[in-house]
């Protein structure tokens, strides 16, 4: 195991250069000068010129390149050109909205969704299935921003219980940090609850009608425990694959929800930088949510092992 | 929706909740977080703070951030009338070459260090290299520097009538005085610190670009005693902290204000406008009366519109109702305005304009097509979809040029895309451009220098589009160092007709975009930007 991990980060390597190469290529390509930018509407063609070279947009694009890729070898991702803050400083402090509002949502969706999927495949066609894949049909199919609105016209305006917007890091209190968590992750848990109950509802479909079932239950063992060990336990590889995929999706950032609740997360820096042109911090947060999905999708693998032992890696 | 809906209100459902386990929890919750601050005022801008320097960047952000941190020698008040601010006096040698300025006692910057004309001769000269007003000024400038360390000395080459008006440039860039080291600093490079002497300091730990910026009230800065009269008169700072926040989506910044979680919103969306102005615990107020003006620019390097009477038909097909009907709806909130240099301004002259206050232009632009021989060239017009109040123009604008007969390619592209396609005067098979709009502060039109689109100095010195008009540098340079405001006015017009005449730019609408504040906000300022100071809550 300890092989095939340092194999796969291994293999990460070029998929990350590869992704540096595209993600500066394509925004050299990309319409758009930063320095136009920054000097505003009444700079003449020299001072334009001046701003470019002091931002080293005048170098050839090999040079801009080996000078970005060095600096990222030694563990800068540079500065932002707007703003001049080192950009790991930008990520950092976008991180942990980010990262909350992903932990709780995914945690939260997997208490109500692994169960609700459970019993729905266990009472298939009944009123219960029905109703949680009209659930699901719901999570779906309603914009994520119309949710993020009624839950604020409920919770907030109607009733008072949350704030509208806002971040507050878990630094500042649990209290402060799950009033404004909240909201955010109720709004998105619908959508992943919509999600991960399907999938385990049909997963548990395929497996409930295996003759390993039916001998568990000709055992006499308790429902409970044939639906949770000997069932879901076997179904697990591709809920957990979905619950991977979605943790990545949430890191590599939701605008629309960060957006509607104002959270300052890695979704709205990573747009705000696009509309901006700054190079340096887009290329960056590229990178980041790249890696994301390389570690992701190894610890995916690895959660494979754990639960089917039948699954090895040479 | 009805704002009663909106209004945060006890009801059945709450009051069955109140004591229930959940509501002590929340409640308790809440005690934790705490309320904010009474002393912190919280006001959601218009855009994010991104560039600091409000010296190196045009952005109005970078503007309002600046009348925070700095301070300036003169400003306008609400009259438009140069008022002194960290200057105490000044005087003007007989020949009106020497202008001797002494500063006010006390002025400190945040730095502690003491305000020296050093430090202004420095600040000036930097802005100088920047601002178009400013480089008129420094045309006229022998040299500047202090005579002792509270005096400012700047000596001409010949009498200029605009030095003080100059230095109370009220808008983009605003000649901000800052310390000589910062000032120092090349024009093309943003500065390394935030230290001026204005009536807030720079709180940098808590800036967040994007998300956040924090600003502390410096107890150390001297107000002056006159009454604050927009950038002028005394800025007492009555809060012990502002924060200025971004919020991307205008409903919850809507929310967020009627729930109390912030004070002040710079520039609500006019739709959202009869919400705020129907609840008794807000205050909805236009703050800027010279309000914005929306343009119409095109390029005259490339054909066809290198033909004046091209540019004239396209700006003869516009009529700026239907513009200002698309862009903002209320007609309470626009006015029909052909006015270069704005209206209700002392310039303000309606000369040339016609057609596109009254819509009756559309005969003589088919005629002006006809005598040019137009022959169905495309228009290539720019057509930024990502900003509200900029996306909406170009649509009504080709559908009137087509309306006449012209053949328009209007392409879509983001801002950021036009800003830099905008400074190519490349041909437009190689990525030029025939026209694209934008929309000024007020007060940065309102008057022949400021006013970038009336430069008639062509592709060297010209602004985006480039017009060739040594006539309007003439007359330019005539205002600049005519002796009085009647003479600046028959200049103004002069500008004004030449600049139709040659279809320069057009004035296609002046607007306005109100504030809205809680009405727990006292003090808040009329200004050509945002001020903070004189607001208590």
């Amino acid at each position: 195991m300890f092989g095939y991990i340092l194999q796969r980060l291994l293999a990460a390597i070029p998929v990350m250069g590869f992704v540096a190469l595209f993600v500066f290529l394509l925004l050299r390509l990309t319409p758009g000068d930063p320095a136009a930018i920054i000097a505003g509407d009444t700079a003449t063609p020299e001072q334009l010129e001046a701003i470019r070279d002091s931002l080293g947009l005048n170098d050839p694009f090999f040079v801009q390149f080996f000078n970005w890729i060095g600096q990222l070898l030694q563990g800068d991702f540079g500065t932002s050109i707007l703003s001049g803050k080192p950009v790991i400083e930008l990520i950092q402090a976008r991180m942990e909205p980010t990262i909350s509002l992903a932990l709780t949502t995914i945690i939260l969706s997997v208490v109500i969704a692994v169960p609700l999927g459970v019993i729905a495949a266990w009472k298939h066609g009944t009123l219960i299935d029905r109703f949680v894949m009209l659930l699901s049909v719901v999570g779906f199919s309603v914009p994520v921003f119309v949710i993020g609105y009624l839950m604020i016209s409920l919770f907030s305006m109607q009733l008072n219980w949350f704030p509208v917007q806002g971040f507050r890091p878990i630094g500042d209190g649990l209290g402060p940090f799950l009033q404004r968590i909240a909201l955010p992750t109720f709004t998105l848990t619908l959508l992943y609850i919509a999600l991960i109950a399907r999938i385990t509802r049909t997963s548990m479909l395929e497996i409930l009608g295996d003759d390993y079932i039916r001998t568990a239950r000709a055992k006499g063992l308790p429902e409970s425990r044939v639906l949770m060990r000997h069932a879901l336990r076997n179904c697990s590889v591709p809920i957990i694959t979905v619950i991977g995929i979605g943790f990545a999706l949430i890191i590599s950032g939701v605008v629309v929800t960060e957006s509607v609740f104002n959270l300052p997360g890695l979704g709205r820096l990573t747009v705000d930088a696009v509309l901006a042109r700054d190079y340096p911090v887009i290329q960056a947060v590229i990178l980041l949510a790249s890696l994301i999905y390389v570690v992701i999708n190894l610890l995916i693998d690895i959660a494979y092992v754990l639960l089917d032992p039948r699954i090895r890696y040479s | 929706m009805s704002l009663s809906n909106l209004k945060p209100k006890p009801n059945s459902v709450r009051r069955a909740l109140r004591g229930t386990l959940f509501s002590a929890t929340l409640a308790g919750l809440a005690a934790v977080a705490g309320p904010l601050s009474a002393q912190t005022l919280v006001a959601v801008k218009h855009s994010a703070l991104r560039v600091l320097d409000p010296i190196m960047t045009t952005a109005y952000m970078s503007r309002n951030h600046g009348y925070m941190v700095f301070d300036t020698l003169y400003a306008l008040d609400s009259d438009l009338v140069p008022q002194p601010q960290m200057v105490e006096s000044h005087t003007v040698s007989d020949d009106g070459l020497t202008y001797r300025f002494t500063l006010r006692e006390g002025l400190k910057f945040h730095d502690g260090a003491p305000v020296t004309g050093e430090d202004v001769a420095a600040s000036i000269a930097r802005w100088g290299e920047r601002d178009g007003m400013g480089q008129v000024l420094m045309s006229f400038v022998e040299s500047m520097g202090q005579d002792g360390d509270n005096v400012f000395v700047m000596t001409l080459k010949k009498p200029y009538g605009l030095v003080i008006d100059s230095l109370a440039k009220p808008s983009s860039n605003v000649p901000f005085i800052m310390p000589k080291r910062l000032a120092e600093t090349p024009s093309t490079e943003p500065i390394p610190e935030q230290i001026g002497s204005g009536p807030f300091t720079w709180v940098a730990d808590e800036f967040q670009p994007g998300v956040k910026a924090v600003y502390a009230k410096f107890e150390d800065y001297v107000p002056r005693d006159e009454p604050p009269s927009w950038a002028s008169g005394g800025k007492v700072v009555k809060v012990d902290r502002v924060e200025w926040v971004v919020m991307p989506d205008d409903q919850t910044a809507l929310n967020a204000l009627l729930a109390g979680e912030i004070d002040y919103w710079e520039s609500p969306p006019s739709d959202l406008l009869p919400i705020l102005a129907a609840n008794d615990e807000m205050v909805v107020r236009n703050l800027n009366k010279l309000g914005y003006q929306t343009i119409m620019r095109p390029n005259a390097l490339h054909p066809p519109m290198d033909n004046p009477l091209i540019r004239k038909a396209a700006i003869a097909s516009v009529y700026q109702k239907d513009v200002l009907d698309a862009l903002v709806g209320n007609p309470e909130l626009y006015k029909l305005c052909g006015a270069m240099f704005v209206c209700d301004t002392p310039l303000a002259s309606d000369v040339g304009s016609e057609t596109l206050t009254e819509g009756n232009g559309k005969d003589l632009a088919r005629e002006l097509l006809k005598e040019a021989g137009y022959d169905g060239t495309p228009i290539v017009i720019m057509h930024p979809t990502d900003v509200g109040t900029l996306r909406t123009q170009p649509v009504v604008v080709a559908q009137a040029m087509r309306d006449v007969g012209f053949e328009v390619d209007l392409q879509a592209m983001d801002w950021q895309t036009l800003v830099g396609r905008r400074a190519s005067q490349a041909p437009i098979g190689e990525g030029g451009w025939n026209m694209f709009m934008t929309n000024w502060v007020g007060a940065d039109v309102f008057n022949p220098l400021v006013n970038n689109m009336v430069n008639g100095k062509g592709p060297e010195g010209g602004w985006f589009g480039w017009p060739d008009v040594p006539k309007l540098e003439e007359l330019r340079m005539a205002y600049a160092t005519s002796p009085s405001l009647d003479e600046q006015k028959k200049l103004a017009e002069e500008i004004q007709k030449v600049a139709y005449e040659e279809g320069v730019y057009a004035p296609i609408g002046q607007y306005f975009v109100p504030t809205a504040w809680s009405a727990a906000l006292e003090g808040v300022l009329d200004g050509p930007a945002p001020f903070f100071w004189n607001i208590s809550k």
